[in-house]
């Protein structure tokens, strides 16, 4: 079957299988920062944005996506750059491995709300799974990243 | 592993349905379960093209189409209002975010999983579903029926004057409940109480305060008349005993905050 739908803001029509996962498109038209993890969808490593909500691709079929806009990381390079340095910088991870679902859903996360508290951070972030840092070292690094943040903004001002 | 031979987005419920009556076919709600399965579907009906995404108000109640995801319940003002909060707090512990914005109230509700939150407190919300050729069913009659292959178009919530509470007891954050317990407090006094995850389907329970019985006391006799009676089993998250201290806890915990 076929399907037209915008990838990274590229229009694209392709012909997919019925049963072709949304995880397995993006990855054969090259995002391959889309990574399959736990195969129950749980981890959080396949996130990607379909119409501008995070989801997991892993668990939508790529037919559904047909009309729809889908957002991976590979498109969100300015968005992600600043938050992802920041988070390397900080140490805040260790393999990485899971790293592009966690800022996919972290950026998510600043789009809904600007300044998160911990709570809510947690709460957000709790479909993502790492299992290097035992957490505390993402919620360091935001906490770090939203107090720079803010300071930038304040001296802007 | 899944496979699918042909996907349709239906154009109508009655073609949904006619579709429907194939026995290779399937109607997709939110996949994440259907994906895990190892099963080969001949058509896979999608629904998300006939509006059944949107929770529409009125002055009686909420009719929830059954595309809405559990996101949506979560984030939706009118629900929280009306439910003081319990409809976010049986939803935000159920994986992520991400898993939130596909897993469909109709998929939930259709499955009617023993785990399921969402069905524990579609329960203590006194819900019906409407069903394309069934009509209006209450869902404590429908959560005990076998499955059909009519399709769930709707999930309708009356309004009571109400106050509810949810709780549930998890393991670990995001993990299956253990046990789920959704109780409502009715306008004449008498508490409706939903105990899920036994793990067994969700069971209602209802109790009225006697004349000049304390909330302390009801709330006691209360839970120990639910602990005395309900069914629970084992699973490698809690065994049958534990369940069933945890049934009496909670209910006791929630008609405490109901009473007080």
């Amino acid at each position: 079957m076929q399907i037209t739908l915008t990838l990274n803001d590229k229009k694209l029509t392709a012909d997919v299988a019925p049963d072709t996962l949304l995880i397995d498109f993006v990855r054969s038209h090259g995002c391959l920062s889309v990574k399959r993890g736990c195969e129950t969808s749980n981890c959080g490593l396949c996130t990607v944005f379909l119409d501008d909500k995070p989801v997991l691709s892993c668990s939508v079929l790529a037919a559904r996506a047909d009309g729809h806009k889908v957002t991976t990381l590979e498109g969100l390079q300015d968005e992600a750059a600043e938050f992802g340095a920041f988070i390397a910088d900080q140490g805040a991870e260790q393999c990485g491995f899971c790293n592009p679902g966690f800022i996919m859903n972290a950026l998510a996360l600043f789009r809904e709300k600007e300044y998160p508290t911990d709570e809510e951070i947690k709460e957000y972030l709790s479909g993502n799974l790492c299992r290097c840092s035992g957490y505390e070292g993402q919620l360091r690094g935001i906490r770090n990243f939203l107090a720079w943040k803010k300071a930038k903004k304040e001296t802007a001002e | 592993m899944m496979t699918i031979r042909e996907y349709k987005r239906a154009e109508s419920l009655e073609e949904a349905w006619q579709l429907n009556q194939k026995r290779p076919n399937r109607v997709l709600g939110g996949m994440i379960w259907l994906k895990m399965e190892n099963i080969n579907v001949g058509t896979a009906i999608d629904l998300s093209g006939l509006g059944l995404d949107t929770i529409e108000e009125t002055d009686e109640g909420f009719s929830i189409g059954a595309m809405v995801t559990l996101r949506q319940l979560e984030l939706h003002p009118g629900l929280a209002a009306y439910t003081d909060g319990a409809v976010r707090e049986s939803v935000r512990h159920i994986v992520g975010v991400q898993l939130r914005n596909l897993a469909t109230v109709g998929g939930s509700i259709y499955s009617r999983f023993g785990f399921s939150d969402v069905l524990t407190m579609f329960l203590a919300l006194n819900a019906s579903v409407e069903l394309y050729k069934g009509g209006v069913v209450p869902l404590a009659e429908y959560a005990q029926r076998p499955y059909d292959r009519d399709i769930l178009v709707r999930v309708l919530v009356p309004k009571e004057h109400s106050r509810f509470v949810y709780q549930s007891v998890r393991n670990s954050q995001t993990d299956f409940p253990v046990l789920t317990c959704a109780a409502a407090k009715l306008a004449d006094g008498s508490i409706r109480a939903a105990i899920g995850a036994r793990p067994g389907k969700a069971v209602l329970y209802t109790a009225a305060p006697e004349a000049g019985e304390t909330a302390e006391k009801f709330a006691a006799r209360f839970a120990a008349e639910v602990k005395a009676d309900i069914k629970t089993e084992s699973n490698l998250r809690g065994g049958a005993e534990y369940r069933r201290h945890l049934a009496g806890v909670l209910t006791k915990r929630a008609v405490c905050r109901l009473e007080g």
